[in-house]
């Protein structure tokens, strides 16, 4: 080891603090400020295109023709039915799962494992298989025949396409939000419990009073991600109406696919990013209201 | 005294019929979710003629590897498979440095202004993949990257969270350890290298985990960023297919699992340190 002088090791210290700090601003900068100050503070008052022949400051045009356009409307609506379902199915699911998990009954492990599986599978793989298996003569039509139910058309009818990736998106994440209520439900001391039974309180009353004021926090957590990961849902879409045997797009075409279009295929980079930036305020707002809510309930 | 032995027998008997039904359900629920992949592998494993066979076997009989022989020759798929190895790598490699640099210094310095510093960083986190991957293309474009290893791989360098849960790891070890090292007159990157990670071995582990598998089933962004197939990654690779051919099932399938197998087999390994270091991620916030 090479040993240095005090000034030396202070300067020394000094010039690795700052090289540090450096870097991290050079990368998280080029990779992550820049890009959303880009887009939500220039590109979005502009009609830059992709291939660059206009560029001039439009004001609040890009937002006004966004309101009135129906393609835009439609997707947001998509977005907001798929948030609104999938978020509260998923917690209800989710939450009895981690209440289970948490009891440590026999074979809990097993069932956590096995949940959690879907989480970490690549979308893409998994939406694949998903589109496989809503075919109209597919595996799930097949088993729904088996106790004599008639053949659903999972994909073809737009109606119904949008439930078909609200059941595949529920279906990836509920047992990663459980593992979260798990831990949560972990986080609660036991003295509680303790008390309230020597007080005589019912299991119903435990749960009530006890266990779900005090999951708040958590409760809060798992329905901003399950929100957030609505919003931000793609690859589904997108796998499920690519080709020939693919879904009816209109019926399923959310925000970010929206985008995608707007900027791939129309080139309209300026009116995709003031696209991006209402995406990223419901975002937020959504999530702020929902921690909001906790810290108003925490002062009760 | 008969009275209350047939209150407990029955109340006994219906937390027992409880018991059966709660795992009834759950073990139902396992097979909704078991299903895809049961599914997915009995279909690559079939005969072309039997794939779209009515009704639908469950079990392929007789077994074969046609489909995936059919995807490594017919498709660059084993390209594909290198080229997600190696951005999922690069990414996750350069994620670590950045990490543990920043979760030492912000964790060890005193310096004004550390806090706001840190929080501008760690706050990024709250901005979504999907939002800055459009601008980040044209940032890429302009660094000429578009279509690079380096330009897939370069979201994943840095993340909020990485920073915060190095930071924190950094600060549960003992003042005195570090300083010991500084009285040694070791030089600054001696210790971080060292005395510092070592220590941060197991939020290493978690961090890589989580970076990997992200790294791995990301689409929107190599979709954006790639333009040749050479570069395509794995779930690139699956979505061009599924466009290009009409949908032959088998092939398809077996290119899914050849997509998953390597998460399935990490997970069997590291199960438990995978769910837990998923499960930090989402509560981070």
């Amino acid at each position: 080891m090479t040993v240095l002088s005090k000034s030396l090791r202070n300067r020394d210290r000094f010039f690795f603090g700052l090289f540090v700090i450096l870097l991290l601003y050079a990368l998280f900068g080029i990779l992550r400020l820049y890009p959303i100050v880009l887009s939500t503070g220039y590109l979005g008052f502009r009609n830059y295109n992709l291939i660059g022949t206009k560029n001039s400051f439009v004001g609040l045009r890009n937002y006004i023709q966004l309101v009135h356009d129906p393609s835009f409307i439609r997707s947001l609506k998509n977005t907001i039915i798929i948030a609104a379902v999938t978020m509260p199915v998923s917690v209800v699911i989710s939450l009895s799962l981690g209440l289970f998990y948490s009891k440590k009954c026999w074979g809990s492990r097993v069932f956590q494992l096995i949940y959690f599986i879907p989480a970490l599978m690549p979308t893409t793989a998994v939406a694949l298989i998903w589109k496989w298996m809503y075919e109209t003569d597919g595996i799930i039509n097949y088993l729904l025949s088996l106790i004599g139910l008639g053949a659903v058309p999972w994909l073809t009818n737009p109606a119904i396409a949008v439930w078909s990736v609200v059941i595949l998106w529920v279906w990836k994440w509920v047992g990663y939000y459980a593992i979260i209520f798990m831990y949560g439900l972990q986080n609660i001391p036991n003295m509680y419990y303790e008390a309230s039974r020597i007080d005589g309180a019912s299991g119903l009353q435990q749960f009530s009073r006890i266990t779900l004021p005090l999951l708040k926090p958590t409760t809060i957590v798992v329905m901003v991600i399950a929100t957030t990961f609505a919003f931000q849902i793609f690859e589904p879409v997108y796998v499920l109406t690519t080709g020939s045997q693919g879904a009816f797009l209109k019926g399923v075409k959310v925000i970010v696919y929206d985008m995608y279009t707007n900027y791939f295929d129309y080139w309209k980079v300026g009116y995709a990013a003031a696209e991006g930036t209402i995406l990223f305020l419901i975002i937020f707002i959504v999530s702020r209201i929902q921690t909001l809510s906790m810290r108003m309930g925490k002062e009760q | 005294m008969i009275d209350v032995n047939n209150r407990s027998t029955a109340s006994a008997i219906i937390s027992r019929i409880y018991k059966v039904f709660l795992y009834l359900l759950l073990t139902l629920g396992a097979c909704a979710v078991l299903l895809p992949f049961f599914w997915m592998l009995s279909t690559s494993l079939k005969l072309p003629t039997q794939v779209l066979a009515d009704p639908p076997k469950l079990i392929p009989y007789p077994i074969t590897l046609l489909n995936y022989v059919e995807v490594f020759e017919r498709t660059p798929f084993s390209r594909f498979m290198i080229n997600s190895l190696i951005v999922s790598t690069l990414g996750t490699t350069v994620l670590l440095i950045s990490s543990t640099l920043g979760g030492y210094v912000f964790a060890s310095y005193r310096f004004r202004g550390k806090d706001i510093a840190f929080w501008v960083l760690v706050a990024t986190m709250m901005i979504p993949p999907q939002i800055f991957a459009f601008p980040l293309y044209l940032i890429m474009r302009s660094f000429n990257l578009v279509d690079t290893y380096l330009a897939i791989a370069a979201p994943i360098f840095v993340m909020g969270f990485g920073l915060f849960l190095m930071r924190q790891a950094v600060s549960t070890i003992p003042k005195d350890l570090l300083e010991a090292a500084c009285i040694d007159g070791c030089s600054e990157f001696r210790t971080y290298w060292n005395i510092v990670i070592p220590i941060l071995k197991n939020a290493i582990g978690a961090l890589s985990i989580y970076a990997f598998f992200t790294s791995w089933g990301s689409l929107l962004w190599p979709l954006i960023v790639t333009n040749s197939e050479k570069h395509y990654t794995l779930p690139l690779g699956l979505v061009m297919f599924s466009k290009q051919y009409t949908i032959e099932y088998g092939p398809m399938m077996a290119a899914c699992t050849v997509t998953v197998v390597p998460l399935v087999i990490l997970y069997a390994i590291f199960s438990r340190r995978i769910v837990e270091s998923f499960a930090l991620s989402g509560m981070k916030g």
